[in-house]
Order: C-alpha cells, then sequence, then structure tokens
C-alpha cells in the first residue's frame, strides 16, 4: 500500500462531548494513514467513537485537537464554506439509515450533489444515470425511496456518494440495516467502485462484512486497538453465487 | 446552485403542502388586496374631483360670509347676514376682473306635484348662476332677469327632482308647491350626477334669488355668492378687487379680519383633493397591517419548516451545500410564498375595486404604480420575514441537523 499516495493522514485526534459535567472521551489521539485505492472497514464495540471518526474524516465535523490531512490539505485550517466544498468535491457518503430525500426520485437523488457545482442539466442528468447504471438501478431511475427496497435505497446512496467523483467514500454502517445477502450485494458494489480506484472506508459491526475489505482497523475506547491487513480477502462476486437468490426474485416480481 | 433549480425546489417543497401554503399566502392576499383597493377608492375620489374642477370651471369664485380663520363664526347667523343684495351689484358693477355673480342662497324645502312628495334644497341665484356653474338646459330655459327683478315664482328643476315629482311625464309649465307656495316650472337642467363628496347634484331647483329671499325665506341677506372672474389668469384680481371692495364696504379696518371669505373652486377643489389624500394613506397603511401580519405569518410556517426539514438539511449539507445554498432555498420559499400572495392580492384587489366601483356607484382608479408597490412590498416582506428562518437553517451545524430526528 505504500506505493499509493496519502490520503488521509491524521495524527492525535482527539474528540470530547461535554454532556454536563461529564466529559465523554469519543478519541483520544487517534493517528491513521490511509492510502489512496485502499478499502478500510473501521470496527469496534458500540461506542469506540467510530461514527465520530467517520464524521472528522468526512468534514462533517471537527477534532477539539489533532490534525487531519486529506489529499494534502490541511482541513483545519478551512472554514465552512470551503469544508462543504470538500464534502462536495472529494468526499461521498452513506450512511446506515440512507438519508435519501423523501418524495424524491432516485434519479434527483443522485443529481443533489451536482446541485451544488456548476453543470448544465443534461451533464448532472447523464452523470446520475451513468452512477444509478454502476450500481444497477437504472431501471428505478424515477422511483421514490419508500417505492425502493432497502438495499436499493442503499444502492441510490452510493450513486449519489460517486457520482461527483469523490476521492473516497466514507460509509457509516452501510449494511446495518441489510439483510445478509443485500449486505454482500452492497459489498460487490463497494469491491467494484474500489476496484476503480476509489478510496473506500466503511465502519460494520459484522466480521464477515469486514472480511470483504482490505484493511481492517479495530477502535476501543477512542483509541485505535489494533490495524490489521486482511489476508483472506473475500470476493463478493464469487459469494453470491453461492447464495440462494430467492428472497430477491420475489421482491423484483413484486415489483414488476 | 443555480437560481432555476432552487426555484423549482423551492416551488415542489410548497406544493407538498398546498393548504398550508394557501393559508400562509393568506395574509399575505389579504394585505396586498385591501391596499390595492383602498388606493384605488382613494385614487377614484381624487379623480373625480380633478373632473369636477374640469367641470366646474377653472375661474369660478365663492364668496362665503363670514371670516375664514374664525372657526364656527360661519355657521352663525349674525355672519350669515354679512353679505346684502346691494353688495352683489357693486359687485357686479365694479370690480373689471369680475364677469358675472351670483347669489347662492340655499334653503331646504318640501315639494309637491299631484301626489308626489321630494324633499330637497332650492337654491336662489340670479339668471348669471347657471352661466357660472356653467350648466344647460336639457329642456325648458332658465328663468330671467326680469323674473330676478320681480321675484315671480318660477323655477328650474334639476333631474332627479323632475324623476321623483314627474315620475316620466312632462313638467315644463307644471305648477308644483314648494313650501306650500306654487311655483311655475320654465326647465330641466341637465344632469351632473354625484358630487365629489358623493351627493347628488341633481337633486335641487334652482329659483330666482329674490323669490327665494322674500317668499320662502323671509331674509334681506345673501348667504353666499358665486362670482365667475372674466379669464382663468384674471382669478387672483378678481378675488382681490372683491375683497378691497367688500371691506371697504363693509368698514372693516386694516388691522381687522374679512367678515367674508373668497375662495376659487380650485383652492377648495385642492382641499377636498389633499383631505382624500390623506384618507387614501390613512387606509393604505391600515391595509399594510395586514401585509404585515401576513409577512408574520410566513415567518411562523418558514420557522416550521425548517425544522421539520431539518434533516433534509442535514443530508444537503453533507453532499457540500454550503450555508449560502441552503439560506437562497428558504428564503426564496418565503419569496415564491410572498409573491403568489402578493399576485393573488392584486387580481383580489382589483376584483374587489371594480366590484365597489359597481356596487357603491364610487369611481375606482387602480394605478399601475399601486400594483407595482404592493409586488415590490411582497417581496420585500418575503426577504425580510423569510430571512430569520432561512438564516437558522444556513447556520445549522450539519452533523446536528444529520441527527436531528
Ligand atoms: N453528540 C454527542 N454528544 C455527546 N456525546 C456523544 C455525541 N456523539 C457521540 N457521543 C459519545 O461519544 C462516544 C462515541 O460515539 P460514536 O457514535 O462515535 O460511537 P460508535 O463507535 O459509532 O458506536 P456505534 O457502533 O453504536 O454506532 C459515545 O460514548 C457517545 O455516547
Ligand atoms: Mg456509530
Amino acid at each position: 500500500m505504500a506505493d499509493s499516495p496519502l490520503i488521509i493522514s491524521t495524527k492525535h485526534l482527539h474528540k470530547t462531548y461535554i454532556m454536563g459535567d461529564v466529559e465523554v472521551h469519543a478519541l483520544r489521539s487517534v493517528s491513521i494513514d490511509i492510502h489512496r485505492k485502499e478499502f478500510v472497514a473501521i470496527m469496534g464495540a458500540s461506542g469506540s467513537g467510530k461514527s465520530t471518526f467517520m464524521n472528522i474524516l468526512g468534514c462533517l465535523d471537527v477534532p477539539n485537537k489533532g490534525e487531519y490531512v486529506l489529499d494534502g490539505v490541511n482541513v483545519g485550517r478551512l472554514d465552512k464554506n470551503q469544508l462543504a466544498r470538500i464534502r462536495n468535491e472529494k468526499i461521498g457518503f452513506v450512511f446506515q439509515g440512507f438519508n435519501l430525500l423523501s418524495r424524491t426520485t432516485a434519479l434527483e437523488n443522485v443529481e443533489l450533489p451536482m446541485f451544488y457545482n456548476n453543470l448544465t442539466n443534461k451533464e448532472r442528468t447523464d452523470r446520475a444515470m451513468e452512477a444509478l447504471r454502476i450500481v444497477g438501478l437504472a431501471d428505478r431511475y424515477h422511483h421514490m425511496p419508500n417505492q425502493l427496497s432497502g438495499g436499493q435505497q442503499q444502492r441510490v446512496a452510493i450513486a449519489r456518494s460517486l457520482v461527483n467523483d469523490p476521492a473516497i467514500i466514507l460509509a457509516d454502517e452501510p449494511t446495518g440495516n441489510l439483510d445478509s445477502r443485500t449486505s454482500v450485494e452492497v459489498m460487490e458494489i463497494f469491491q467494484h467502485l474500489n476496484e476503480r480506484g476509489i478510496t473506500i472506508i466503511l465502519v460494520t459491526h459484522e466480521p464477515d462484512i469486514a472480511e470483504y475489505t482490505k484493511r481492517n482497523v479495530i477502535f476501543k475506547d477512542g483509541r485505535v486497538k489494533s490495524d490489521i491487513l486482511v489476508e483472506k480477502r473475500r470476493n463478493a462476486t464469487e459469494h453470491l453465487k453461492t447464495l440462494p437468490a430467492i428472497g430477491e426474485d420475489d421482491a423484483e416480481e413484486e415489483a414488476a | 446552485m443555480n437560481i432555476l433549480n432552487i426555484l423549482k425546489v423551492a416551488m415542489r417543497s410548497l406544493n407538498r403542502n398546498k393548504l398550508r401554503s394557501f393559508l400562509t399566502m393568506l395574509g399575505i392576499i389579504i394585505g396586498v388586496g385591501a391596499v390595492i383597493a383602498m388606493m384605488a377608492v382613494g385614487r377614484g375620489a381624487q379623480s373625480r374631483i380633478e373632473e369636477q374642477i374640469a367641470s366646474l370651471g377653472t375661474n369660478v369664485l365663492m364668496i362665503f360670509p363670514g371670516s375664514s380663520n374664525q372657526a364656527g363664526v360661519r355657521g352663525g347667523m349674525g355672519s350669515m347676514s354679512s353679505l346684502t343684495p346691494d353688495d352683489l351689484a357693486a359687485i357686479k358693477n365694479q370690480c373689471s376682473a369680475v364677469q358675472m355673480v351670483s347669489p347662492a342662497i340655499r334653503t331646504g324645502g318640501q315639494v309637491v306635484f299631484a301626489d308626489n312628495n321630494w324633499a330637497t334644497q332650492v337654491m336662489g341665484g340670479t339668471e348669471e348662476y347657471f352661466a357660472i356653474r356653467n350648466w344647460p338646459v336639457s329642456s325648458g330655459q332658465y328663468f330671467t332677469e326680469a323674473d330676478v327683478r320681480g321675484a315671480t315664482k318660477v323655477c328650474v328643476l334639476g333631474q332627479t327632482v323632475v324623476d321623483n315629482l314627474f315620475k316620466g311625464g312632462d313638467c315644463i309649465g307644471a305648477i308644483i308647491r314648494i313650501k306650500k307656495l306654487p311655483f311655475k316650472v320654465v326647465g330641466v337642467l341637465a344632469m351632473k350626477g354625484q358630487s365629489a363628496q358623493g351627493s347628488d347634484q341633481d337633486d335641487v331647483i334652482i329659483a330666482p334669488f329674490t323669490t327665494v329671499q322674500k317668499k320662502l325665506m323671509g331674509v334681506t341677506f345673501l348667504g353666499m355668492m358665486l362670482a365667475s372672474a372674466i379669464s382663468d389668469d384674471a382669478m387672483t384680481d378678481a378675488q382681490s378687487q372683491i375683497s378691497e371692495l367688500l371691506r371697504s364696504r363693509h368698514k372693516i379696518q386694516a388691522w381687522e379680519d374679512n367678515d367674508f371669505t373668497v375662495r376659487s373652486q380650485t383652492e377648495i377643489a385642492s382641499a377636498a383633493e389633499s383631505t382624500t389624500q390623506v384618507l387614501t394613506i390613512l387606509l393604505a397603511s391600515i391595509a399594510s397591517i395586514s401585509l404585515l401580519v401576513g409577512g408574520i405569518g410566513i415567518m411562523n410556517i418558514m420557522l416550521v419548516s425548517v425544522t421539520e426539514r431539518t434533516r433534509e438539511i442535514g443530508i444537503r449539507m453533507s453532499i457540500g451545500a454550503r450555508g449560502r445554498d441552503i439560506l437562497f432555498q428558504f428564503l426564496i420559499e418565503a419569496m415564491v410564498l410572498s409573491l403568489f400572495g402578493g399576485l393573488i392580492g392584486v387580481i383580489l384587489g382589483v376584483s374587489a375595486s371594480k366590484l365597489i366601483s359597481v356596487l357603491a356607484g364610487w369611481p375606482t382608479v387602480v394605478s399601475t404604480m399601486s400594483v407595482g408597490m404592493a409586488f415590490v412590498f411582497s417581496a420585500a416582506v418575503g426577504i425580510f420575514f423569510g430571512f430569520y428562518p432561512a438564516r437558522k437553517a444556513a447556520m445549522l451545524n450539519p452533523i446536528d441537523a444529520l441527527r436531528y430526528e
């Protein structure tokens, strides 16, 4: 991995929440380097600071202490608008709860990040359709989120995260709300995207999901407890072939 | 995000809550509608007065008994007597800038013809009264100088009196009774319609002032006089000549106030005009309070909307929306609300004006200025009251907004 350039470098990140008289140390000195094209799973017990860390990586939140360099830019020195720009251009976010705009079609949801940079309407639609094609939902572009299954909604969210050609995709428990087969399907998409050169960092509780990634970082009490490379990486496409496809077929028929 | 896309988003979110959007707009609709209707009524009154100045003639002077700066005096009987028939003759003979002069002595009276009764007012003048007031007859003729000298019981009727006494029958030559005295009808005046104050100018009987003085009222003084200058340019000359003459005739010392007032029609009309202007402004300001209330309604709903859509704001921010983008989104939404309300308000105001002029017979004038102002005002209300909620949305912290339940 050392041969690819660094994309994320954090040094001694601290994040403390103050709840009345109690101080909650969500992060205590987290230092991690992540290179381009890595595929990292962040694991750890509930409350160990994974989401806090992801939010800082995603420029949604700022640390109390420490340094965060993203793609050569020291994020700590940026103002709100510059952070928004970084979120728009360099980062794609995928959430556990999908976070799609309701009553807004899949296509428009995917188009959303492009509203905040200057593209023509046609470019925007073309790129959104292309992203939907990548996640295999081109034929559902006009569906509203409530007309899509959880797995499909998450695929729309992934399409939205990659539509601006980000350097990294951050996914906080992207399979947390999905059944096991759908989870593997989502991991298949992530593996494909990673092969195309996108750096992916995801949080998961499930060790078998982590096996689809290349590197596992385990958090404990706001610290990095271990950081290991995955030796026997699972291939989602291969694995899907061994899984029965009944559930999915039923859903497809109903939808059609 | 370009403006068209923001507009699209705003329209859609308003469309989702149709009833709520409509109720929010209602304040603006009523406010703008009321402002426009009130301004139209006021402008209508003004244009009616302007018309009247034209129809009265710009060279008419009114001479009242009583001083203009002694409040209340004009109504007292003592001062009513300050103008006499001799004054009239003197003005006629000695003021070179005055062309015609006539008294305009007024009394109320019950008029009877056959079974028909009508309460109206009787105006006493000379044969010149009609020329001064620029009032032609539609049938018959005026009374003559001889009638005035002889105090004969003849009269000329206004159209309203004719309509009420004769119900369409022929009236020239008929004998009517005014306060029980028989008068011969010699002519009918052309219609003049309503005055600026809304009274019916055709509800009048005009008779020789001598007859009115002696037979109907039993007085020797003149209530009021109308005079016309020889030209528009001679108005000030006529005014000062009359003043000088009356001062010397009434033996008023230099330090004393006049016991009469000379005013031009234009002065009176413009006084009335400025009164209606004040009234218009007053009405419009009262109406604009509802515009203000409408604005507060918008602010209220926008605050609710921001809270409801906190998560949406979080999502938008997480994918790169800047505070500014969020601010504009909500500001534009508020503006769409208020401008749309303004548009409907304009339609409502214009229709209300039309309805008022039909129902109340009161002319209304919707000026483009008031429509334009209503628009600008409602946009301003949108910006002003939409700004705080929009700013609140824009200031949200992305992570807090995303976590919001
Ligand atoms: N906004 C907040 N205010 C106060 N404390 C917070 C806040 N967010 C997180 N914390 C605390 O910080 C610690 C780390 O939280 P975080 O959400 O990062 O955990 P996590 O590893 O993502 O857990 P999980 O697996 O349950 O999602 C927890 O103890 C949590 O209570
Ligand atoms: Mg978490």
